[in-house]
């Protein structure tokens, strides 16, 4: 059985924070779960995927977010209790969903889970959702721990049911990706069936139906406020006229750092746990018997803010900071050492920090930086392109996903990215802006997310580039998730169908498509020239498994290659592929056998025929 | 109770988050409280995996620049460059038996001098338990125990609250039935090491 279905109410666990936010769904009842895979928040959805595999959980992995945000409005409309999981940069692509959603509302209970990044851990930006539930008017809770990630999520089914509006529950990586000691509550009986009554007039947002829901939305908004003002999740600690504010992580830097600075009896903390809407009455009475204040979160002001507007209603003049060039930083993830540093400052404090060690003798350490798997598909795929379009002009959009490594050198195949399924439509503006030939890249599972509208655009515009479509079976780079590309019977799933990413891009209208299999390099590179000389959208989908998944499903690995003494040293297979089996020893390049999975793409580029399969006498 | 605080750093695959989750796991046990933070820095794909386990009643689980009391390092290059996590107080554990980077290995990077390290590390610490961890866990019967060496290591140095048993019954219970004697094997041959180093 699956550890996060044990019931033992009262036993302790040692989880991770996204186990614990599922385990917290266990608790909380929750019957339907739908997300795309993004990291910090991806072993939330490994977790319900297992699950659902054991009992009467639906869970699906949708094709987006915005999708994913769509499967789950459904159901909870039907009653039954939902939950939609993505990282911060996914609320983007389920935005449009969300704005409307809010207004609709619901009727069982949904919770929307961002997971958001500060310090871009695995992100492109380290944008702040709390804006989202400003946006959207919806209600958000935000964890301090582990134990409190699992405890808030069957909390906010209830106010989501209470207020009949969606619940965003944010975390951050901090969160996620911690462990602590939670203590178990009782699993609740899923409602699998819901029954959905028809009300068109409330739910169908035309005009003059809307224009009656954002009404209701607005007092929505001011029933959460008064719920937020009597919320557990937001509470003081301590006494003293030297007031702290603080969410989410930064209470657990602030409350160790009031221990270490010895100010407990000077200082009191009020935790925001409900911070959208912001709980006015409480602020308002906390700065009132309030020296000066200093208000601790990660990200953007947005607590900051919304207590000096406060403490201007209530005409009250004291110092109140957060934010500066000499206090906390917009940027990046606090540590508890500089929020230490900050609240002595900030209130006079004299503190002298442990002395560091000097450093200055220290060598520099070479860097660790990840690379693409030795064997790995894509990098036999940028050889190949990088052969095909030598002597050319080239752009090379990229997008998100493992493949995004390569625009490291020595492949250097990357040169713009935005978002998810951006390398189809900025190539279609490359295209149309420059004289340069533009070749674009974008796996399996961002293709189905979001590159086929900007490939529909390409075709009807007549836009003119290649882009490789880098099939690689998974979606390789969060854990090997399936998508609908997948061929789940591998996986001994049944109740799944396989779209073909082929038969889309026919069916879209693109005229010159090609299948490559990467490892095969003379064949790839041709096909990849044809390719490139066909005016127009040109689509070559390279096809070939993620080694580290296939090893994981025990189906990858062939014989090692070795390099013999055929080789003159001229190191194209180092210099142009770097697979990282290689190794130089004593000045000749060398083969890993422990690493090398065999694919054998450097034994065809080496131009000596150096390289060749080891014998078993060899090993 | 004091609070320890615990840096683990290692290469991606080496068993670093299995060793937290074991020492964790006893925590637990021995009824500690204890909290956790990872970085995984894509660890599949051949980068950094660091961290950090608080024990005592602290409520932050990540460690700042010259907080820790303890610094395990999997690789001997990766437990020079947390240095920066220690202070003079702060014992150290490192496997020496390097894994270079893959721009060294190619010759576009140098590897730092093994033995020039540890004076860097022990001039700025207050003790270092340096040992080939690698060849105790071949020894013990798999190279995957390197990080059972490192912890039976870590707990002979008596920094943390935790008895050798009570790790030895977390490896028990979190680690797969089929490496367990391996596994303890690993966790003594790390003690000894400790010992004698
Ligand atoms: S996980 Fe798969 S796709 Fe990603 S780098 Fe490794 S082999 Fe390539
Ligand atoms: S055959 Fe060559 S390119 Fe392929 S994994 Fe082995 S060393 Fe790397």
């Amino acid at each position: 059985m699956h550890k996060l279905l044990t019931e033992h109410p009262g036993q302790k666990m040692m989880l991770l924070g996204n186990e614990a936010i599922a385990r917290g769904a266990m608790e909380a009842g929750v019957a339907l779960a739908a997300t795309y895979p993004g990291t910090p928040s991806s072993e939330i959805s490994l977790n319900l995927f297992q699950i659902a595999q054991e009992s009467d959980l639906y869970f699906e992995y949708s094709i987006n977010e915005k999708v994913a945000l769509e499967v789950t409005a459904a159901s909870a409309n039907a009653g039954v209790r939902s939950l939609c999981i993505m990282k911060h940069v996914g609320m983007n692509v389920a935005a449009d969903a969300l704005m409307t959603l809010a207004y609709v509302g619901v009727n069982g209970g949904l919770v929307i889970i961002s997971a958001d990044d500060p310090f871009m851990f695995s992100s492109q930006n380290e944008q702040d959702n709390r804006y989202y539930g400003k946006l959207s008017g919806l209600p958000i809770v935000e964890p301090s721990s582990v134990e409190e990630a699992k405890d808030m999520v069957p909390y906010a089914f209830d106010l989501s049911e209470k207020l009949k509006e969606p619940v965003i529950l944010r975390t951050t990586t901090r969160i996620n990706h911690s462990s602590g000691i939670v203590t178990l509550g009782k699993i609740a009986q899923r409602i699998t069936t819901g029954d959905f009554k028809k009300d068109p007039f409330n739910y169908v947002t035309v005009p003059a139906v809307s224009r009656k829901l954002h009404v209701k939305l607005l007092q929505n908004i001011e029933k959460a406020a008064a719920i937020s003002d009597q919320s557990p999740y937001n509470f003081t600690r301590g006494k003293g006229r030297w007031g702290i504010i603080c969410n989410g992580v930064s209470f657990n830097y602030a409350s160790d750092a009031v221990m270490d600075l010895n100010i407990a009896d000077k200082t009191k903390i009020l935790r925001i746990g409900f911070s959208h809407p912001m709980p006015s009455a409480m602020i308002k009475a906390f700065l009132k018997d309030c020296e000066k204040v200093l208000i601790i979160e990660e990200g953007e002001p947005y607590m900051e803010e919304a207590v000096k507007a406060m403490a201007q209603e209530e005409k009250l003049t004291l110092s109140i900071r957060g934010k500066g060039k000499d206090l906390f930083s917009r940027l990046f993830e606090f540590n508890p050492a500089d929020v230490r540093k900050c609240i002595a400052d900030y209130f006079g404090v004299n503190f002298s920090a442990k002395a560091k060690p000097d450093l200055s003798d220290v060598p520099e350490i070479p860097a660790r930086p990840p690379n693409l798997c030795a064997g790995c598909s894509h990098r036999a795929t940028f050889y190949a392109v990088r052969k095909a379009a030598e002597g050319q002009d080239t752009i090379y959009p990229t997008d998100i996903g493992c493949y995004t490594l390569g625009f490291l050198p020595p492949l250097s195949m990357g040169d713009f990215l935005i978002c998810m399924g951006s390398s189809i439509g900025t190539s279609c503006g490359f295209s149309k802006a420059t004289k340069q030939k533009v070749i674009s890249y974008i796996g399996d599972s961002t293709f189905f997310h979001s590159g086929i509208p900007g490939l529909v655009n390409a075709v009807f515009n007549n836009h003119n580039f290649t882009l490789v479509i880098l099939d690689n079976g998974t979606t390789a780079m969060t854990g090997h998730q399936p998508h609908p590309g997948v061929d789940m019977s591998q996986m001994n799933m049944d109740g799944f169908q396989q779209v073909s990413i082929e038969n889309i891009v026919r069916a879209v209208g693109v005229k010159h498509v090609t299948v490559i299999r990467p490892y095969q390099v003379k064949k790839s590179i041709g096909a990849i020239k044809a390719a490139l000389d066909y005016q127009g959208v040109s689509v070559v989908i390279s096809k070939e498994g993620c080694v580290l998944h296939l090893k994981s499903l025990k189906k990858a690995v062939g014989k090692p290659f070795y390099v013999s003494d055929k080789c003159k040293n001229h190191r194209n297979c180092i210099n142009d592929l770097a697979c990282p089996a290689f190794y130089i020893d004593e000045d000749r390049v060398k083969i890993n056998p422990d690493q090398c999975v065999g694919c054998a793409v450097c034994a065809q580029i080496c131009p000596e025929n150096a390289i060749l399969p080891l014998k078993r006498s060899k090993a | 109770m004091d609070i320890i605080r615990l840096i683990i750093v290692a290469v991606g695959g080496q068993g670093n988050l299995l060793a937290s989750k074991v020492l964790a796991e006893a925590a637990l046990i021995s009824d500690i409280p204890v909290r956790m933070s990872e970085i995984h820095g894509m660890a599949q794909r051949g980068g950094v995996v660091e961290s950090a386990v608080v024990f005592g009643d602290a409520k932050s689980n990540i460690i700042s620049d010259g907080d820790a009391d303890v610094l395990v390092g999997f690789e001997p290059s990766e437990t020079l460059r947390a240095i920066n996590k220690c202070n003079q107080n702060t014992v150290v554990v490192t496997n020496i038996s390097p894994l270079p980077p893959f721009t060294v290995m190619i010759g576009k990077g140098v590897y730092p001098d093994l033995a020039q390290l540890q004076k860097l590390i022990q001039a700025k610490t207050a003790k270092l338990i340096a040992f080939d961890a690698l060849a105790l866990a071949k020894k013990a019967g798999n190279v995957m125990s390197l990080n059972m060496v490192l912890l039976g290591a870590l707990l002979q140095t008596g920094t943390l609250p935790l008895s050798g048993a009570c790790v030895k019954e977390a490896i028990r219970e979190t680690t797969k039935a089929s490496f367990q004697e391996i596994n303890l094997a690993a966790f003594d041959l790390g003690f000894a090491a400790a010992q004698n180093a």
